[in-house]
């Protein structure tokens, strides 16, 4: 989100050929605060340069008394944690215009205090605010070795009309701990366990806009176009039997 | 005791930027969450039960490495002249200092120059805060907001007195910089381009221009007139005044040649209206 310039003239040269959705990883909707008014404004202007199809965030927390902490992090979900978010996911649907989509974090810590199963976080917030969710499988499997819960149980409880956008991406273990702490990396292969949750989920839901994320150790295009096209497949099949 | 949202955010946040980078032992952790509004301390063992986790070095680790990356990203010269252990360790100690209030990561790093200048590690390197200068400069210059360029005609129809009273605008997108003690530019010209320096360096005094004319930032060589010309439209003197200062600076300056290069390289923006009666 910058004033002008050479990025914003490619969104918009790219806009022009393909929809864009935009995926935001620094509103902290999770902070016990209100949404930065400038930060709303500055993305309602960009929403109305690019018209993108889908807006999203992430149920996170990062800017917080005044320092931006650049990652997503956990927070415990009390009722009165429920109360914030929504309001300030209410609040960023106002002032933007749209409805939003707000993606399941990676979880990496136990917290104590939580007061609510993410899932019935997640749906409470789609009712109350009437926002969507983006449906990040990987960040499912991952929080799922993590804290050592069933992902398949977590998938089956999202309710499926909220889902407007799925996510998949691949992962790494960590160097020390290897296998029993993985790490959110975007710098592998979808894993095929991950593949595995996205055949089950989309045939429970339906077909759906799947976005594949890899920022680091990039292969040759042909291998990401491989994945892309696994994804299209499985997303063909469904809407062929659906 | 129940811990609100913004103490756990507060206490969270603590942990992040000022711990070590091992878990701690459980009995050394208490001390770290007092809360800031004068609360009682928060019960210490769910805090030190998260701190002592494997997974919370991922948090500190994220957060600290998005900072370094961005600052790496936004300081390509620096990184090149110094390597990147070396700027690892200054940008980690940056970061701790002065970490970001944008969430713009893509701008982050406007005081990193400041803290070179600083900086023990770069005592033996005096030119590197202002080679940083001008990477911050490109930065500025590139997500600068867009406006339309002056161009010769709008200003060949003036009479020489309106022409002496225009308020000439620095265009969003430009950046000058005299550097009155070291070749800085030079360094910093073939450290951005790759290149390997043109012969011996000079070490005399020397000046840069940034703009950005066609949807990417270009950089040129600029006198101390041109600097001290535009310093002085950016203060919002007249074309007649801020002649003068340059000349001043720079007795051998040609004032028409001098516009006919900032206009080329896309330095000014239109004059406003009221400045045309």
């Amino acid at each position: 989100m910058v004033a002008g310039g050479p990025r914003l003239a490619w969104l918009e040269a790219i806009r022009q050929h393909y929809p864009i959705a935009l995926h935001g990883v620094s509103l902290s909707l999770a902070a016990d605060t209100e949404p930065d008014p400038v930060h709303l404004r500055k993305l309602a202007d960009l929403i109305e340069r690019i018209e993108p199809v889908l807006i999203s965030e992430h149920l996170a927390w990062s800017a917080w008394r005044g320092v931006y902490h650049p990652d997503l992090l956990p927070f415990p979900r009390t009722n009165a944690a429920l109360l914030r978010i929504a309001d300030n996911i209410s609040r960023t649907q106002d002032a933007l215009g749209q409805r939003i989509a707000i993606e399941n974090p990676t979880h990496y810590l136990h917290l104590e205090a939580h007061e609510w199963s993410e899932t019935d976080f997640l749906r409470e917030l789609t009712q109350r605010t009437g926002c969507g969710l983006l449906l990040d499988v990987n960040n499912v499997f991952i929080s799922a070795r993590n804290l050592q819960f069933n992902a398949a149980d977590y998938l089956e409880q999202i309710p499926a009309d909220a889902v407007m956008e799925i996510h998949l991406a691949g992962h790494s273990e960590d160097s020390e701990l290897g296998a029993s702490l993985l790490i959110d990396s975007h710098d592998a292969p979808i894993a095929e366990d991950v593949w595995t949750l996205y055949g089950h989920l989309i045939d429970r839901i339906g077909a759906r806009p799947t976005l594949i994320e890899r920022d680091d150790h990039l292969p040759e295009f042909d291998v990401l176009l491989s994945e892309r096209n696994r994804a299209q497949h499985q997303l063909m099949q469904q809407q062929v039997t659906a | 005791m129940k811990t609100s949202l913004a103490q756990f955010q507060d206490n969270f946040v603590d942990a992040l930027w000022h711990s070590n980078a091992e878990p701690m032992p459980l009995t050394a952790l208490s001390s770290h969450f007092l809360p800031r509004d004068g609360s009682p301390p928060l019960e210490p063992s769910a805090l030190d039960k998260l701190r002592a986790q494997p997974g919370f070095k991922i948090y500190r680790n994220t957060v600290i490495k998005s900072c370094i990356d961005a600052l790496m990203a936004n300081y390509p010269s620096v990184l090149r002249l110094v390597g990147t252990a070396w700027f690892h360790a200054a940008a980690a100690v940056h970061a701790r200092n002065a970490p970001p209030i944008d969430v713009s990561m893509q701008v982050y790093g406007q005081h990193f120059p400041d803290f070179l200048k600083h900086y023990e590690g770069a005592r033996e390197l005096p030119y590197l805060a202002d080679v940083a200068r001008l990477d911050r400069s490109w930065t500025e210059s590139h997500a600068a907001p867009d406006e339309a360029l002056i161009s010769a005609s709008d200003l060949t129809h003036l009479s020489p007195i309106e022409l002496g009273d225009t308020v000439l605008r620095p265009h969003p997108g430009a950046r000058w910089i005299w550097f009155p003690d070291q070749p800085a530019y030079s360094i910093w010209r073939s450290n951005r381009e790759s290149a390997e320096p043109d012969g011996e360096l000079a070490w005399c005094a020397e000046g840069a221009l940034l703009t950005r004319p066609h949807g990417s930032v270009i950089w040129q060589s600029a006198g101390l007139g041109l600097c001290t010309f535009l310093y002085a439209c950016a203060r919002g003197c007249t074309l007649a005044q801020a002649a003068e200062a340059a000349i001043q600076a720079d007795p051998t300056q040609d004032i028409a040649q001098l516009l006919s290069e900032l206009i080329t390289a896309g330095a000014l923006s239109p004059a406003t209206p009221s400045h045309y009666s």
